[in-house]
């Protein structure tokens, strides 16, 4: 078993499949009346945030404390090094507490590769910059896998600012070791030049969302900022909307089956319309709920053996 | 259960005849004990107590015609020797329409041994619902307990020494029924 | 002064013979009451020169101090070293080149020649004053606003016309600032998989591009710093095949170290410009044979713990090489000794117009020098550097090569391998 989850490239497919299936089951018995396990008693999970995330640091202290581990929440906001406790003296008094596993969400990537080096305990990666979120690429196979019956074959539009997503990353990583097949769509500047090279070869690139539509089982919509405005890697959120937002005519394209994903926060109206956003075909609100089981599936996989 | 070495002597305890008796013996023993099995759930231990489960189920329907609800209980979540090994894949947990609130459970399982599996079972069962009564059913009861449990309904009582293993195979699970006791000094 | 007989030396490869050192040069005559100095399988090269080392001081000294740095030079096998402008303040006036000066013949290991800053501050608006910096007590030749780019072109143009009165030289740190905002390690797939924002190979070849065109133009020499793309490499050939009076270097870990290393998300590797792919590393090592890169320059670049213990975004680029600059190199080049005296001493002296370093190790020329043990393996650790920080890249990684002497003038400033100070 894995001991960090820093990428999703530490899940070969076994691994990421056991996962799925434990969300599964996790999900299964978030539906009864108890839903606490004593699995994880006597256990320490910090939740180590240097972004404010109130979403996702929810949802792993759900995860956790279904779990009955011992839940530490460690806000760290606004520490920029300059000021406060860097990076490593935080993690050497998480070790000193006894952290079986620390969830780190922190705005420079590779931050809990560092962490990592420096704690004996699990580092859990809850989005670090612009680098990767795998337990939210997770909670999105899972969420494909339950609604559509299969990864393997399944064809994915990731649409949007691939460049500063770590969504869209771990998303391409896990999707292709499951056998997806995956294409990203968006304008050439928010597409980074080596995509395919630097994450899996087969991943297709579009610049035309249009036309990419009608195969897809699934669109995956990405936040894209309106401070990418600013830097010019598109002229203006009108003319981005255009070209690249999802909305009710462009949803028709789609075949029947299709799902539509986001993992949120939504800017509705930029990148997706609000029609699209509270259809049927999105899958939005069951995201967030897949997010617990599959972050519980996590912490049950990284703590609930041999350390 | 650790696995012997192949070359690690063994025995058959039970044959497919055999074992297919047992189960027959536990089938109509629940009947007798439960009054004809109303208000009685069976539910299997994962791996090998759930087709034991549905073999039961289906010997009392063979014998009365009566349709006993068979479902299957996952205790991996509830194990105090998780840390003692690697992570463990988890089993099903599925219960039978209607559920177990106020009703007589059967749980079902291969070989009793220390009986902590049964007594995570009984912490699962617990956060599941609430049963009028919990009855214990195996296959095989070899001895060595470390808690204070016992089985209402034995198949088979094998003494052993902790150095031997019981190897249960099912059709369902392993492609033939067959009870193995292997390893130790012969 | 003590007189000293490396007795059985081989000069650059040669044959061994002995080596007379007295009164601070090389001499010839009768060895009596010299010290003796085993140097047998041992290869004397002239000292070493490098073009771009950081010694932090003033201001950082909790880094590296001009004196921590001298003994690291010394022990890397140089004797003369040319001290960049970015410290605190910056040497952007004459008195803080003095300053630099004075450290450095009060440390006595090296000669340490400041770099003038191009721009006052370093802030690429204005000239500093050149001609002050030049006729002051260091007497500096080479100007750069090392650490950033001199980014405006009118500017670029005036400071390589100013300079030509006194025969100085600028040395650019060539990387168009906007093509880099915010960047952390060479942009291409590993960049694009570690979610860490690039730095484009493009943004060091344009500014290299127009600066060869405006020294073309103008008719002045520029010197273009640690050189780090097969593209650079080709822009220079073809400025050089034109006659353009243009030098470059290339640093020893660019020669060596590939992006790839950055996967690990430790800073140590952080450097700037970044590391690049395995197909630069073997165009900038063809390059440098070829002599289309004229100079091997380390960009020694000590930080203190903080400023690399800490997330990849947060730490401050650079390496420490000025130990491991000529064990890198033999790595790269192997026992080429010629051609590693060419680029490593004689060329860096000649562009610097440092005279008496850089010379032959004839009869009358000055005693620098250095004694190397070719056959010897080290494994780096970091631990045991003179440097004041401990960023090696190479912590672990065996190299071949040690320095065992090291003399500046005709006096030892390195015998067994250590420090004499």
């Amino acid at each position: 078993m894995i001991k960090h989850l820093r990428s999703a490239a530490d899940l070969d497919a076994a691994t990421a499949t056991l996962i799925l299936d434990t969300a599964g089951e996790m999900a299964a018995l978030a539906g009864r009346e108890v839903k606490k396990l004593p699995t994880l008693r006597g256990r320490t999970v910090v939740n180590l945030f240097y972004e404010d995330s109130t979403r996702t640091r929810i949802s792993f202290e759900a995860a956790a404390k279904r779990l009955s581990a011992d839940v530490i929440n460690f806000s760290a906001k606004g520490s920029s090094v300059s000021k406060g406790e860097s990076l490593k003296d935080t993690a050497l008094t998480l070790q000193a507490m006894g952290a079986d596993a620390v969830v780190i969400r922190h705005p420079a990537s590779g931050a809990p590769h560092r962490l990592a080096q420096w704690v004996d305990g699990s580092v859990v990666n809850a989005g670090d910059g612009t680098h990767e979120h795998p337990t939210q690429a997770l909670l999105d196979a899972y969420t494909m896998r339950s609604r559509l019956g299969r990864l393997d074959g399944l064809k994915v539009a990731i649409v949007g600012d691939v460049l500063h997503s770590r969504v869209a990353r771990s998303n391409v990583l896990l999707l292709t070791t499951l056998g997806a097949e995956i294409t990203v769509v968006g304008p050439p500047t928010l597409i980074p030049l080596d995509l395919a090279a630097a994450l899996s070869p087969a991943t297709k690139v579009s610049y035309d969302l249009d036309s990419v539509l009608p195969d897809m089982d699934v669109v995956m919509m990405l936040r894209v900022q309106t401070e990418r405005m600013q830097d010019s890697y598109f002229p203006s959120a009108r003319e981005y909307s255009r070209r690249y937002g999802l909305d009710i005519a462009r949803m028709r394209k789609l075949p029947e089956h299709a799902i539509v994903m986001h993992p949120g926060p939504m800017n509705r109206g930029m990148e997706i319309t609000p029609e699209v956003a509270d259809s049927s075909r999105s899958t939005i609100v069951e995201q967030v709920a897949n997010g617990v089981s599959a972050r519980m599936a996590v912490l049950y996989l990284l703590l609930g053996g041999k350390a | 259960m650790a696995s012997p070495r192949a070359d690690a002597p063994s025995k058959i305890i039970l044959s497919a005849s055999d074992l297919q008796r047992v189960v027959d013996r536990i089938a109509h023993q629940i009947l007798e004990k439960t009054s004809g099995a109303t208000g009685t759930v069976l539910l299997g231990i994962p791996t090998r107590g759930v087709p034991l489960a549905h073999r039961l189920a289906a010997r009392i329907h063979a014998f009365e015609g009566i349709d006993v609800p068979v479902g299957s209980l996952d205790i991996t979540l509830y194990r105090d020797d998780l840390r003692l090994q690697a992570t463990r894949a988890l089993g099903k947990t599925e219960l039978p329409g209607g559920g177990i609130d106020g009703r007589r459970v059967v749980l079902v399982d291969d070989v009793l041994y220390s009986g902590r599996t049964v007594r995570a079972a009984l912490d699962a069962l617990k956060d599941e619902g609430r049963p009028s009564s919990v009855q214990l059913a195996v296959l095989v009861d070899r001895g060595h307990r470390e808690l204070p449990i016992r089985a209402d309904y034995v198949g088979k009582n094998i003494p052993t020494s902790l150095a031997e293993s019981v190897r249960v195979s099912l059709t369902e699970t392993d492609g033939l029924d067959e009870v193995k006791l292997t390893g130790g000094d012969k | 002064m003590t007189s000293y007989l490396l007795r059985g030396v081989s000069v650059l490869g040669a044959a061994p013979a002995d080596l007379l050192i007295r009164d601070g040069v090389i001499s010839s005559g009768a060895p009596e009451d010299a010290e003796i100095i085993d140097a047998d399988g041992l290869v004397a090269l002239p000292g070493l020169v490098d073009l771009h080392t950081h010694l932090r001081e003033p201001g950082r000294e909790d880094a590296e101090t001009v004196e921590t740095g001298s003994r690291a030079a010394a022990l890397g096998g140089y004797t003369a070293v040319f001290a960049m402008a970015n410290t605190s303040p910056v040497a952007d006036t004459a008195g803080v080149v003095e300053q630099v000066w004075r450290l450095g013949r009060e440390a006595g290991l090296v000669d340490v020649q400041p770099i003038g800053a191009v721009t006052v501050g370093l802030a690429g608006k204005q000239l500093a004053e050149l001609g002050a910096m030049a006729t002051s007590a260091a007497g500096v030749r080479i100007f750069s606003d090392d650490g950033h780019c001199v980014a405006d072109p009118r500017l670029m143009r005036r400071a390589l016309e100013y300079v030509k009165a006194f025969d100085g030289i600028i040395a650019q740190h060539a990387e168009e600032p906007r093509l880099t905002e915010g960047a952390q390690m060479h942009e291409g797939e590993v960049s694009t998989r570690l979610g860490l924002t690039g730095w484009p190979a493009v943004a060091e070849e344009a500014i290299i591009a127009r600066d060869v065109l405006l020294a073309e133009h103008v008719g002045s020499r520029l010197h273009v710093c640690h050189v780090s793309t097969a593209g650079s490499v080709e822009v220079l050939r073809q400025a050089k095949a034109r006659g353009v009076r243009v030098t470059a270097e290339v640093t020893p870990h660019h020669l060596l170290l590939t992006d790839e290393l950055a996967a690990s998300y430790d800073p140590v590797y952080k450097v700037n410009p970044p590391l690049r792919t395995a197909s630069d590393v073997h165009a900038l090592r063809e390059a440098l044979i070829e002599g289309v890169i004229d100079i091997v320059a380390t960009d020694h670049a000590p930080h203190a713990v903080e400023d690399k213990e800490c997330e990849w975004a947060y730490a401050r680029p650079g390496m420490v090489g000025l130990e491991t600059a000529l064990p890198v190199v033999l790595s790269v080049l192997g026992e080429r000794w010629e051609l590693i005296a060419e680029r490593m001493s004689r060329t860096p002296a000649r562009i610097a117009g440092l005279t008496g370093h850089g010379t032959d190790l004839k009869v009358g020329q000055p005693a620098n020098l250095t004694l190397v043990d070719p056959s010897a393996r080290r494994v780096v650790d970091p631990a045991e550097l003179a440097s004041r920080s401990r960023n090696t890249p190479y912590a672990g990684t065996t190299l071949p090569g040690r320095i065992v002497a090291t003399f500046l003038r005709g006096e030892p400033t390195v015998l067994d391998g250590k420090a004499v100070k």
